[in-house]
């Protein structure tokens, strides 16, 4: 019997889901699927935590008077908010999941390069999340995501040890994930599998993993450094013992900037799939989208300087990193165009997924584009610390990289559950989300320009206004969120079973049954045809 | 055989597969430590550039025999787990594990000179932090050159202490008779971390200790 | 493949001469006041000490081009860090 080629629509007997139960054969695993699937749990549970420190700060935002918080308290939400949602949401969220999910599946291998490796990642990144969890619960931290010292590293009373101590372990859980992505992605594609002829997917995961071991390693020493500051009250960052506080940013931003082109690239490549699958199209110009993916990730780590401008980073500096942030926007741009290009005469479909990839080419877009603003020398000035860098980092972040996220979910559900969503409720819930996300963030550009400051809770009257629509988006958003995951969680056990490849889409991971038994394909497949090889005027059907 | 059986992990498709992927594999997270040691060289370089006679008189401080004989000690447990690896390619057991020993106990030396170095350390009251005092023209700035010895030289000591534990699994292993011609992928993974944490040591040595000792 | 290269125990005596040679010289030099100079001897000699290293002792020479691209890239890496970082912070200090 051949359980991985099952009659269509049926699920199959034995698959990875089922071969194995017990709350051991979960934390013992060592496939790559059902570790995608504990990251899953994980990072949805501190999706939620974020989203509730948003929620904090929407409601202190809807008055003008700093009311429902002190503060010291309101710093706490913040900081919260942005060290929960960046490091434990938004970088190990579609690599984690959909990554470690999907690299073995598309190039036609058993597993990543180092299974227990992969485990042990997730070990870690819960541990780094223990840390946080107890430094949120024990008092909170209030330096901001950035902890710049010497707040930070000497003045702070809040508990930026434990915090900093769990962003440094979680750094290694990204380090080995990003690790074992570029081992597998090197040594264990199928036969006839060429680089060129990779999915997307593959190329911004490859990217993606390179950022992480360049830049991760950076961010942990300047947080290393952080900690050892206030252990041994020492001042490496700190001008009073003779120390330079901007040598902290600048050992912070040369992750962190990289960092954001870990959170939006993989999201990039899931667009990229989805893309060409409802466009029943070959991606327009594949090689300009693999090469940019390359290029994004390099021009990258030349940019950092642009969070500096008005840090007292020497002019010269500042010009130079001006010029190269322009410069790194253009493969986004090409993205972009070639995507477009490839929904241009294509057979468009508007399932969900789809949905969600549109979304985020209109949004990035958006966001990317007032990034121009911001690394302008002259109008970041005006710009810097104010709402319009939320609103530009929050349409790439949500706009951006959450919809692709959630687009990648729902596209690949039927590979990783079985079975099908509720395709009504997803298109539903995918324009709610576009319609609160931007009912959220837009006023905060007008905000932004007008002068407010971000992370201050009290505010002139006259921009209120705007808060209050900001915080109902907000609300709405919320909504927006919350459908998936109930029909989600429905859909396992009601959801018709999908069959191996219900979107007709190409790739091996829709060669074999949905869901996949442990070790993904009964024999190696063997590759010869290019990617994306769908023919205008097919139409997909639905079975 | 028996040995394609119990060495390969199921994921690789052969032998091979799996040896360059366990050597690439070392190589990529050697990158990670480049860029993570990178971080302290780059607030050294900025700082000793422009408080060079503070860090000066700092170095002067430092002990140059202690730091010459590690440094001669960590070159030498280099060449000895390389004829660990050696041994390993050969399928000589006995030097395989002779060597190994060797190399641990040349690392814990330098590990020990190491200890002796920094209790001088604290004893001379060079230890950053509230008891610091330093006899010179520039205190402040030479205590921020004793807080990067110690970052620096604390994080490389760390990584020795790791490696001494690494080479200790190995040598049990390799006592257990897990390695042969055909299968020394751990050993030599090893060897590449120890070689790695000597080539820090020979970065760090004359940026730490030979700042000043001029005629 | 290539890295079952096995290197003749009398290369690695060889390199490890070298080694020690090129500690005893890095302390002499240091001994001579070169002014500016000082830095750009000591970090040559280590440089080359390093590549040594590198190349025989951690079989680069005889390994996949792969690993060099990414020993090299880590090079790159460093570079630009030290780099961009330290002129900056010294065009502040230098005020």
């Amino acid at each position: 019997m051949n359980a991985a080629r099952p009659a269509a629509n049926q699920m199959p007997k034995v698959h990875y889901l089922n071969v194995d139960y017990g709350i051991r054969s979960w934390l013992f695993t060592i496939d790559h699927k059902r570790i995608a699937l504990l990251y899953l749990g994980s990072i949805t549970l501190f999706f939620v935590l974020g989203g509730l420190f948003a929620t904090a700060i929407r409601l202190e935002l809807l008055t003008p008077a700093g009311d429902l918080f002190e503060s010291e308290t309101y710093n706490k939400m913040f900081t919260m908010h942005g060290v929960v949602m960046i490091f434990f949401f938004l970088i190990p969220s579609i690599p984690a999941t959909l990554g470690n999910f999907l690299v073995p599946m598309m190039i036609g291998a058993r597993d990543l390069a180092f299974p227990r490796i992969n485990l042990l990642s997730w070990y870690i990144y819960t541990l780094g999340g223990l840390f946080t969890l107890f430094a949120i619960l024990s008092g909170g931290v209030d330096t901001g995501w950035t902890f710049y010292t010497p707040y930070s590293s000497t003045y702070s009373n809040t508990n930026v040890m434990a915090t900093a101590v769990g962003v440094f372990i979680l750094g290694f859980s990204s380090i080995l994930t990003g690790f074992n992505f570029i081992i597998t992605i090197h040594k264990m594609r199928a036969p006839g599998l060429t680089w060129f002829r990779l999915p997307l997917f593959i190329w911004a995961h490859y990217a993606t993993s390179v950022i992480m071991i360049l830049g991760t390693p950076v961010v942990a020493i300047a947080i290393a450094l952080v900690g050892l500051e206030r252990l041994f009250h020492i001042g490496i960052f700190n001008p009073a013992l003779g120390g330079d506080p901007v040598l902290f940013q600048h050992l912070f931003w040369f992750y962190s900037h990289p960092a954001v082109y870990i959170m939006i690239l993989p999201s990039m490549g899931v667009i990229s799939e989805i893309v060409c699958c409802f466009s029943r199209k070959k991606i327009f110009g594949y090689s300009f989208v693999a090469f940019s993916s390359i290029a994004i990730a390099l021009l990258g780590f030349l940019v950092w300087g642009h969070h500096m401008f008005v840090s007292s980073q020497s002019m010269y500096a500042g010009m130079v990193f001006s010029i190269l942030s322009f410069l790194v926007a253009i493969p986004s741009a090409v993205k972009v165009f070639n995507w477009t290009a490839t929904m241009y005469k294509g057979s468009v479909m508007y399932n969900a997924p789809m949905l969600y990839a549109m979304g985020f080419i209109g949004l990035f877009t958006m966001g990317g584009l007032t990034g121009l603003f911001l690394s302008t020398l002259a109008t970041d000035v005006h710009l810097h610390d104010t709402y319009f860098v939320v609103a530009h980092f929050h349409y790439i972040m949500v706009g951006g990289a959450l919809m692709g996220y959630l687009g990648g979910i729902h596209f690949w559900w039927p590979k990783i559950s079985g079975r099908l969503y509720p395709e009504a409720w997803a298109r539903f819930s995918a324009l709610i989300i576009f319609v609160g996300f931007n009912l959220t963030f837009f006023p905060q550009f007008i905000l932004g320009y007008l002068g407010m400051p971000r992370r201050y809770h009290a505010y002139p009257p006259e921009f209120q206004v705007l808060n209050v629509m900001s915080t109902a988006g907000a609300s709405i958003l919320a909504v927006g969120y919350a459908i998936p995951l109930i029909y989600l969680f429905w859909s396992l056990r009601y959801g018709p079973a999908a069959g191996p490849n219900p979107w007709q889409a190409k790739g091996l991971e829709w060669q074999t049954s949905s869901p996949p038994p442990t070790h993904n394909f009964p024999e190696t497949p063997v590759v010869t045809e290019e990617a994306y090889e769908y023919y205008p005027g097919a139409e997909a059907e639905r079975v | 055989m028996s040995d394609q059986a119990t060495t390969l992990a199921p994921q690789f498709e052969g032998l091979a597969q799996q040896k360059e992927s366990a050597i690439f594999g070392m190589w990529v997270f050697l990158v990670t430590e480049v860029m993570f040691f990178g971080g302290m060289f780059a607030g050294y370089t900025a700082y000793r550039y422009r408080f060079h006679e503070a860090f000066t008189a700092g170095s002067d401080h430092l002990n140059l025999l202690l730091g010459g004989v590690n440094t001669a000690v960590l070159i030498l447990s280099s060449f000895t787990m390389a004829m660990a690896v050696h041994s390993a390619q050969l399928n000589r057991r006995r030097a395989l594990i002779v060597f190994l020993v060797l190399t641990m106990l040349l690392g814990s030396t330098f590990l020990g000179i190491k200890a002796v170095e920094y209790s001088h350390k604290f004893h001379e009251h060079l230890l950053p932090g509230p008891a610091f005092q330093f006899e010179g023209a520039d205190p402040q700035h030479a205590q921020l050159f004793f807080s990067f010895y110690f970052a620096m030289t604390g994080f490389h000591a760390l990584h020795m202490v790791i490696g001494v534990a690494l080479l200790a699994i190995m040598t049990w292993f390799a006592w257990r008779g897990r390695f042969s011609a055909e299968y020394y992928n751990p050993i030599e993974v090893s060897g590449l971390y120890w070689h790695f944490v000597d080539i820090v040591w020979i970065f760090l040595f004359p940026l730490l200790y030979l700042v000043g000792h001029h005629g | 493949m290539s890295h079952d290269h096995i290197v003749s125990p009398k290369l690695y005596l060889g390199v490890l001469a070298i080694l020690l040679v090129g500690t005893a010289l890095t302390v002499a030099a240091a001994r001579v006041d070169l002014g500016g100079l000082n830095i750009v001897v000591a970090m040559s000699i280590a440089v080359v000490k390093a590549s040594f290293v590198v190349l025989y002792f951690m079989h680069l020479k005889y390994s996949h081009r792969l690993n060099w691209v990414f020993g090299a890239a880590a090079m790159l890496w460093l570079a630009l860090l030290i780099g961009l970082t330290s002129t900056d912070v010294i065009a502040r200090l230098t005020e």
